[in-house]
């Protein structure tokens, strides 16, 4: 029972009080770029998803029976970066070959999750804590689900904001950073959970 | 010195194990990409203008090889594209004829506006139109902030020494860019070959609109040229004549006509009569039957001749004779 409330505050935490979009303010660049269109973020975010559980895992395995024993733990942002890099591609072809068509949605931000420092941002911060194996898993699949929510939420909103009237010079990206910093301003509501 | 070894050797094993992991899944996950997409990519421009409605030179060109696209939608590409698509694609090509702007307003130049006030305040004609409709006292006139201009990705349009825009024919690629620019409407895409045009947008009645034209050549919506065109290729829209392109035979008798020289007609000058070579004339009838004012009489199997009292030189009988028997003199 204990494990699941830890398990269960892990989630709330990954997902809503410590954000990684809008409390840690990491991987801003899908947020923004991907969230033109529900279907593309949502697709967005299972590949990001999946990339952050598959790199959690396969980073706190590195980190813990290789770059510990070995002492070079110096090496962890590049390792964990290669690691990333080579989940990404993967991730790329997979989706090439089975959905073309949000494969075309994605562009260029489906090789960026490569860069997207939300991903190395799990990964780090899964040592940092000193999560367990399980742990580390669970928040990588937590952290992800947090990040398709805000993605899909703020895709939500910027379809309608098409159909809306806005003044000519706000239309497009400047709205949408604003509607981006009053969702942060939302999100902030969170932090007086206390789990 | 372990420190190192271990580096290289776990950070060379990680990078070797990926490395051979991608290789196996990507020919697991390989993808057949229509190779007809990167030639036509190559060939279209790629200035990204959207003429053709599709977001972008790749996206048409995925258009034409998977959905059977037509093939003459891209403007600034032009025939030689269209051909060089066709070889690829293996099909006919079917060219549209290229169409280019004409601005219908020969107001707006430095010495031949009347001014309402002076413009002083952001340089674009939108926010310029915004201002009490402008400082052109026409107030459906060009109002010379070239928006037109800095829209114009061809470097197609430019400034006599009047300030007003001149377009070229053969650098405009016709994609709309500057059509969608002109807050006043004044720009049209017309078929290059199509010359006589009305170069004037006012809506205003007759003696106001010329009033206020600082070029005296407004429509004043007479009607004389509605009355004089040979095809009824013209109509009055709101006391202004509008000139309906896929009528229009080029002949020029409206400019002729117009009172104040708002319809522009480039061969007004040289406008020659047609004449039939007796000699080549086999006395076929297609001018005769083709001749929009009937100017060509004849029966058949018998040399043609041409009225010159009635013919409007608009060379339409030399493009159909099939003996290339009719000379312009």
């Amino acid at each position: 029972m204990e494990f699941v409330s830890k398990i269960f505050a892990l989630a709330i935490g990954a997902i809503f009080v410590q954000n990684f979009v809008l409390m840690r303010f990491l991987g801003l660049c899908p947020y923004i770029g991907v969230s033109k269109k529900v279907d593309s973020a949502l697709g967005m975010g299972m590949a990001v998803i999946f990339v952050m559980t598959m790199a959690s895992t396969i980073t706190w395995v590195l980190q813990t029976y290789l770059l510990v024993p070995l002492k070079i733990e110096f090496l962890q942002t590049i390792a964990f970066i290669l690691t990333i890099a080579s989940l990404v591609q993967l991730v790329e072809m997979i989706i090439q070959k089975l959905a073309p068509a949000l494969y075309k949605a994605l562009g260029v931000f489906l090789p960026l999750i490569t860069t997207n420092c939300a991903v190395l941002g799990v990964a780090i911060l899964n040592i940092n804590e000193k999560f367990s194996f399980i742990e580390s898993i669970l928040y990588g699949l937590f952290a992800g689900v947090g990040f398709t929510l805000v993605l899909v939420l703020m895709a939500g909103i910027r379809e309608k904001l098409d159909k809306a009237e806005i003044p000519e010079s706000m239309k497009g990206m400047p709205i949408a950073m604003v509607v981006a910093g009053c969702m942060a301003l939302a999100f902030l509501g969170f932090s007086g959970l206390k789990l | 010195m372990t420190t190192i070894i271990y580096s290289v050797a776990i950070l060379g094993t990680l990078g070797i194990i990926y490395g051979l992991g991608l290789a196996f899944a990507s020919k697991k996950f390989h993808v057949e990409i229509d190779p007809k997409i990167e030639k036509i990519g190559e060939i279209l421009p790629g200035v990204n203008c959207g003429a053709c409605g599709y977001p972008g030179c790749i996206a048409y060109a995925e258009a034409i090889a998977g959905k059977n696209e037509e093939i003459n939608k891209c403007a600034p590409g032009g025939e030689n594209t269209i051909k060089q698509i066709a070889e690829i694609m293996g099909i006919k090509a079917s060219t549209a004829e290229r169409r280019i702007a004409v601005i219908h307003c020969q107001s707006g130049g430095y010495n031949n506006t009347h001014l309402r006030y002076q413009y002083q305040g952001i340089a674009t004609c939108k926010a310029v139109v915004l201002v009490t409709n402008g400082p052109n006292y026409c107030n459906f006139g060009c109002v010379f902030q070239n928006d037109c201009i800095a829209a114009c990705k061809f470097n197609a349009i430019r400034l006599d020494e009047n300030g007003l825009k001149i377009i070229d024919p053969v650098k405009c690629t016709g994609c709309g860019a500057c059509v969608k620019a002109c807050p006043r409407n004044l720009i049209e895409l017309v078929p290059v070959s199509k010359q006589v045009h009305v170069l004037c947008h006012s809506y205003d009645k007759g003696a106001e609109a010329k009033k206020r034209c600082g070029n005296n050549t407004a429509c004043i919506g007479c009607g004389l040229c509605v009355r004089k065109c040979p095809v009824a290729a013209i109509v009055l829209e709101d006391n202004l004549a509008v000139i309906d392109y896929e009528k229009c035979i080029n002949c020029g008798q409206c400019a002729i006509v117009c009172p104040t020289k708002a319809i522009y007609d480039p061969k007004a000058d040289n406008r020659k009569k047609a004449r039939v070579i007796a000699d080549k004339c086999i006395g076929c009838t297609i001018c005769a039957k083709k001749c929009p004012v009937k100017a060509i009489s004849g029966e058949l199997k018998k040399i043609h001749t041409v009225d010159p009292e009635k013919c409007v030189g608009c060379e339409i009988c030399v493009q159909v004779c099939p003996k290339d028997a009719i000379e312009m003199i």
